[in-house]
């Protein structure tokens, strides 16, 4: 199984596009990508695409929580879109919905961020 | 019908992803929801984490056992590591609660997995280690057998 994911860089938007599954193993490697794609690019806001994540534990709220905290300090916003049902019950259990906004697709949350896609 | 089943393999991170699909393959016999699965799937991942990051430090040397007891649609399960063990069991259930903030932990382990199953007991003594017994009925079987 594991985890593969892309990232893209839309004018101040940094793109996260993960498929597969997050779990601590997984997540390790992801948070340590991620911050360097993150840092190496001067992106502001970051748009989370889960539409192809099969299995999410706690690990992967605490990557989630991790990139936050970081995207807060840059002063932008963090949008999660293409949500499956079981990975929206464990945002809303851990309360991440109050700090991270949701969105239906990519392409709407792009526009939300003041991008044309 | 009764049937079980044992595990025993090493406390390395890669095997979070074997833990939870051995487990989920199992309890697969008893017809669950694609939820219920989930479930299953997510809280064993839960308490395998907990097992090699808390009980063994990342130490890759030590053993986790897991054995699954299934019970006219009743599963028991019982995830156990021989580590450090817990001091305080209800300060580490506390929703948010972790003790390792530095590793990006969101402390939400525990309460996943209260959320998810029916019963929920953690057993811990310092230096003799952690076991989490874990029981959840299924819904389709409550059915058939009530």
């Amino acid at each position: 199984m594991g985890l593969n994911y892309t990232f893209s860089v839309k004018e101040d938007v940094l793109i996260v596009r993960l498929a597969g599954e997050i779990d601590h193993h997984e997540s390790e490697n992801l948070r340590d990508v991620w911050k360097e794609t993150m840092y190496a690019n001067s992106v502001k806001h970051v748009i989370l695409n889960m539409e192809s994540v099969s299995f999410m534990d706690s690990s992967g709220l605490g990557v989630v929580l991790g990139r936050y905290k970081e995207v807060l300090q840059l002063g932008g916003e963090m949008v999660v879109c293409s949500v499956s049902p079981s990975i929206k019950r464990l945002f809303e259990m851990s309360g991440l919905f109050k700090i991270v906004r949701l969105e239906e697709s990519e392409e709407y949350a792009l526009e939300t961020l003041g991008v044309a896609s | 019908m009764k049937n079980e089943m044992f595990i025993e393999f090493s406390s390395v991170s890669e095997n979070e992803s074997f833990a939870r699909v051995t487990v989920a393959a199992f309890v697969a016999q008893l017809d669950p929801t694609m939820d219920e699965l989930t479930e299953i799937k997510t809280v064993v991942s839960e308490a395998v984490t907990n097992a090699i990051i808390h009980g063994y430090n990342n130490e890759p040397n030590h053993k986790i056992e897991i054995s699954c007891v299934l019970n006219d649609g009743e599963i028991d399960l019982v995830i156990k590591d021989f580590g450090i063990g817990i001091e305080d069991v209800n300060e580490a259930r506390q929703p948010l609660y972790t003790s390792k903030p530095d590793l990006e932990r969101s402390g939400m382990g525990f309460t996943i997995i209260e959320n998810f199953m029916d019963s929920v007991e953690v057993i811990s003594k310092p230096e003799v280690g952690t076991t989490v017994h874990m029981k959840k009925q299924l819904t389709n079987s409550k059915t058939v057998y009530n």
